[in-house]
C-alpha cells in the first residue's frame, strides 16, 4: 500500500455521522424572525423581568446596531442574516414542578443524550439545569443545595428571586460593550444558569447544565453567571448538542465567572454542537465569550474545554487574574473534522501580583478543517513576579487540514517569566503499525493516539466527564472502515 | 506454520525483495542474516503487513491462512508478533493500558473472553520478573522516554505477555550491551517451546551465542542465497559477507 492510500484510509476514519443529530417533535411557541427593539422588549415580558434588565438589554441592542461584525478570527462563513433568525422559542407547556410533568418527548430527547435528568444519575451526584432552546426546563437537587446556602437555578428566576445579585453582578466582568457577539447576547439572551456560592461553602456536589438547540431557524443566546465568595469552591459542567439541519444555527453565548478570596472555580465545558456534514453543509456557529475574574487574593479560576462540534468555534475562556496570588488554568482540547473550522484560545491578563497562569492547549485536525489556537498572555505594571506557561500542541490527521497557532505576548514589567511551547506532528503511520501490529484494531489504534495527546486535559475533567469525553473523541474520529 | 512461497515486495516500486521462500515449523528457530540494505527488515514488516510496503507475488501462509489477505492487526489475533527494530512511543498511552487493550483485541479476535483485571496483573508480574522490568516502566507511556535498552527490553516483555505462535525480531540485539542482550535473550529462550516458531533478524552472529538457531539463512539483494545450520553463522563471523557474495556471483 503507498503512503497515499493509507492516508486515504485515514481520511475514511474522518468521515463520520452526527449521533446527536435527532429533533424533538414537540411543540414550540417561537417569535417570527427578525430583530428589533420590540423582539427585545417580548423577551423581556414573557419572563417578566425586572426593570433594569429590560434597561441593560436595550443600551446593548443600540450600541449593538452601532457595531460591525468582527472579521480578525480564521474563519470563513457567509454573512449571517440577523433579521432571519428568531430569537426566542420555548416548548409550549411550562411551570413545571417534577420530571413526572416534563413532556415524555423531551424526557426521551434526554434520554437520548444520556443527560443525567434520571434518578441513576442523581445517585451519582450530579445536580443539573437543562436548558431546551431557550428555557430551562428543570433545575435537579435543589432542595440539597439550598441547605447549603447555593443557589443553582435558571437565569429567568434568578432574575425574579434575587434580582439584587443579578443587578450587581451581570455584565461586570463581560460588559455590554465588550465584543460584537457578547452585546447581541446582552440584548437578546433568553436563559442560562445562575450560580452562587456563599463564603466558606463547598459546593457539594459538581454542578451541571445540559444546552440544546432544538427548533429549526432559531439562536440560542444563555447566559451564565456563577460568583463564588470568599473561600467557597464550585465545580460546573456544561454540555451542548443540537439536532443535524442543513442551515446554520446560530449560539452566541456569554458566561461569566467571579472568583473572591480564595475561593476556586473549575468550569469543564464539553461542547458537541452538530458540526455540519461531510460536505460542510449545516452546523452551528458557535461564538461564545468566556471570561472569569480572579477578584479576591489567591483566588483560582479553572477552565477545561473538550471542542468537538460546530461548523465554526470562536471562542476564548479567559481569566482577569486581579487578586494578588490569584491562578487562572485553561485546558482545552478543540478537535476539528470535515469542514469544520475553529479559532479558540484564551487570554490571561496577570494584574495581581505573583498570579500564575497555565494554559494547556491541544488542537487535532482531520479532513479539511482548520484549528487554529489564538492564545494572549498580558501582565500589566503591577504584575510583578507573574508567570505563565503555555503549551500548545496540534496532531494532523491527514493532509488537507490545517493547524496554526497566535500566540501574543504583552509584558509590562520585566520581573515576569512567559514560557511558550508549540509543537505541531502527524499522526504517524509507524504509531498505528505498531498498534496495529499488537492486535488493536486501526479506528481504536487513532483513537488511543489521540487520547494519549489530549490526556493531561482529559485529566483535568470530573471522572464522569472524562468518560463522556473519550468516548466523544472516539465516535468524531470514527467511521467507516475499509 | 508458516510457508513463504517466491515473495516479491516492493516499496514505492522499488523492489526490495525478489523471490524469497521459507518455511518455518513450530519448534524451530530461524536466523535471518545479511549485509545492511539486503531486505532483511522489509522482510519482517511485510510479514507484519506495513502499509508501506507491497507484495507483488507470492504467497504466504500462516496457521492455515492467506497472510497477504489479512489486516496487520487480525496477523496479530492470529498469532504473530514483530519485535521492532525501533520501538515506536505513543505519548500519554500507558504501557499497561496499552497491553491490556491489545491483549483483550487479540482475545476478542479469537472469540474468547477478556482477561479479567486480576489474571492480567498477575501476568504482568510473572513476565515482569523474567525480563528483569521494572514497575516503573508499566506506568509510563509506551516506550516515551524509554532509553535504547528499556524499549528492547520492553518488546520481550510485550512478546512474553501477547505469547504469540510466531515471533519475528527485528534486529533486537542492535545497540543493547552485552547484559542487556543477555536479559533479551532470556526472555526468547523463555518463550520458546515446542509449538511456536522464532524468526530471528540479526545483523551480527553474537545473538546466537545465546539463542540457538536451527537454521541460518543469508539474505542478499532480495533472496536467500544460503541456508545452513548453525555453523553457517560462525562462518560468516570469522569471513565476512563477500565471499559468500562473490560465490553467488
Amino acid at each position: 500500500m503507498s503512503e497515499e492510500s493509507t492516508l486515504a484510509d485515514l481520511q475514511e476514519y474522518t468521515d463520520t455521522d452526527y449521533k446527536w443529530g435527532f429533533t424533538t417533535d414537540i411543540e414550540q411557541d417561537t417569535v417570527a424572525k427578525g430583530l428589533n427593539e420590540d423582539v427585545i422588549r417580548f423577551i423581556s415580558k414573557k419572563k417578566n423581568e425586572p426593570e433594569f434588565l429590560l434597561d441593560f438589554r436595550l443600551e446593548a441592542f443600540r450600541y449593538w446596531q452601532t457595531l460591525e461584525e468582527p472579521e480578525w478570527a480564521k474563519v470563513h462563513y457567509p454573512k449571517i442574516d440577523y433579521q432571519d433568525i428568531s430569537y426566542y422559542s420555548e416548548p409550549k407547556k411550562k411551570e413545571l414542578k417534577s420530571l413526572d410533568e416534563v413532556d415524555p418527548e423531551l424526557l426521551e430527547t434526554y434520554n437520548k443524550l444520556g443527560i443525567p435528568l434520571e434518578e441513576q444519575k442523581m445517585l451519582a451526584g450530579v445536580a443539573v439545569d437543562a436548558v431546551f432552546d431557550s428555557v430551562s426546563i428543570k433545575t435537579t437537587f435543589q432542595e440539597q443545595l439550598k441547605d447549603a446556602g447555593v443557589i443553582f437555578c435558571s437565569f429567568s428566576e434568578a432574575a425574579h428571586d434575587h434580582p439584587e445579585l443579578i443587578k450587581k453582578y451581570l455584565g461586570k466582568v463581560v460588559p455590554y460593550k465588550d465584543n460584537y457577539f457578547a452585546t447581541l447576547n446582552s440584548a437578546v439572551f433568553t436563559d442560562g444558569s445562575f450560580v452562587y456560592i456563599p463564603k466558606g461553602v463547598r459546593c457539594p456536589m459538581e454542578l451541571s447544565t445540559y444546552f440544546r438547540i432544538n427548533a429549526a431557524g432559531t439562536g440560542q443566546f444563555e447566559r451564565t453567571l456563577i460568583v463564588a465568595e470568599d473561600d467557597s469552591y464550585v465545580s460546573y459542567l456544561e454540555g451542548c448538542t443540537a439536532p443535524q439541519r442543513d442551515e446554520n444555527q446560530l449560539h452566541a453565548a456569554v458566561v461569566e465567572l467571579i472568583a473572591f478570596d480564595r475561593a476556586e472555580i473549575k468550569y469543564s465545558t464539553v461542547q458537541n454542537w452538530y458540526p455540519g456534514d461531510k460536505e460542510g453543509k449545516g452546523g452551528i456557529y458557535n461564538f461564545v465569550t468566556k471570561r472569569g475574574r480572579c477578584d479576591g487574593e489567591s483566588s483560582k479560576i479553572s477552565w477545561t474545554q473538550v471542542e468537538t462540534g460546530s461548523a465554526i468555534t470562536w471562542k476564548y475562556p479567559s481569566c482577569i487574574l486581579r487578586g494578588d496570588n490569584s491562578v487562572g488554568e485553561f485546558y482545552s482540547v478543540a478537535m476539528t473534522n470535515n469542514f469544520q473550522q475553529a479559532d479558540t484560545g484564551t487570554k490571561m491578563v496577570h494584574i495581581g501580583k505573583n498570579t500564575k497562569s497555565t494554559i494547556i492547549s491541544k488542537g487535532i485536525s482531520a479532513g479539511r478543517s482548520d484549528n487554529s489556537y489564538r492564545g494572549l498572555v498580558r501582565a500589566t505594571k503591577g504584575a510583578s513576579g507573574a508567570r505563565n506557561y503555555s503549551q500548545c500542541d496540534s496532531l494532523l490527521i491527514g493532509d488537507q487540514c490545517g493547524a496554526h497557532t497566535f500566540p501574543y505576548i504583552d509584558v509590562h514589567n520585566t520581573s515576569t517569566s512567559v514560557e511558550h511551547e508549540a509543537t505541531t506532528s502527524k499522526i504517524s503511520e509507524d504509531q498505528l503499525f505498531y498498534l496495529q501490529q499488537r492486535g488493536i484494531d486501526e479506528e481504536d489504534a487513532i483513537s488511543m493516539v489521540v487520547n494519549g495527546f489530549c490526556k493531561e486535559v482529559l485529566n483535568e475533567l470530573p471522572m464522569e466527564f472524562a468518560v463522556e469525553a473519550r468516548k466523544l473523541l472516539a465516535i468524531s474520529l470514527e467511521g467507516s472502515v475499509g | 506454520m508458516l510457508s513463504i512461497r517466491n515473495l516479491k515486495a516492493a516499496i514505492e516500486d522499488k523492489e526490495i525483495l525478489k523471490g524469497i521462500s521459507l518455511e518455518v515449523k513450530p519448534g524451530e528457530v530461524h536466523a535471518i542474516m545479511g549485509p545492511n540494505g539486503s531486505g532483511k527488515s522489509t522482510l519482517a514488516q511485510v510479514l507484519a503487513g506495513h502499509p508501506f510496503y507491497e507484495a507483488t507475488e507470492g504467497d504466504i501462509e500462516f496457521q492455515g491462512k492467506d497472510l497477504l489477505d489479512l489486516d496487520p492487526n487480525e496477523r496479530a489475533g492470529e498469532g504473530l508478533f514483530l519485535g521492532f527494530q525501533y520501538p515506536v512511543e505513543i505519548p500519554g498511552v500507558s504501557n499497561t493500558y496499552f497491553l491490556r487493550n491489545a491483549l483483550n483485541a487479540i482475545l476478542e479476535y479469537r472469540e474468547e473472553e477478556p482477561m479479567d483485571a486480576l489474571t492480567f496483573k498477575k501476568l504482568l508480574k510473572e513476565k515482569m520478573e523474567v525480563v528483569g522490568m521494572k514497575d516503573e516502566l508499566l506506568k509510563r507511556p509506551v516506550n516515551t522516554g524509554f532509553s535504547g535498552g528499556e524499549k528492547k527490553r520492553n518488546e520481550i516483555f510485550q512478546l512474553l505477555v501477547l505469547n504469540p505462535k510466531l515471533a519475528i525480531l527485528d534486529e533486537t540485539d542492535s545497540g543493547l550491551d552485552i547484559d542487556a542482550l543477555k536479559v533479551v535473550s532470556d526472555g526468547v529462550n523463555n518463550f520458546r517451546n515446542e509449538e511456536n516458531g522464532v524468526v530471528l533478524v540479526t545483523h551480527y552472529q553474537r545473538l546466537l551465542n545465546y539463542i540457538q538457531p536451527d537454521f541460518v539463512h543469508v539474505l542478499m539483494e532480495g533472496k536467500i542465497v544460503r541456508s545452513g545450520g548453525k555453523e553457517l553463522a560462525l562462518e560468516l563471523e570469522e569471513r565476512g559477507y563477500d565471499w559468500l557474495r562473490e560465490e553467488v556471483n
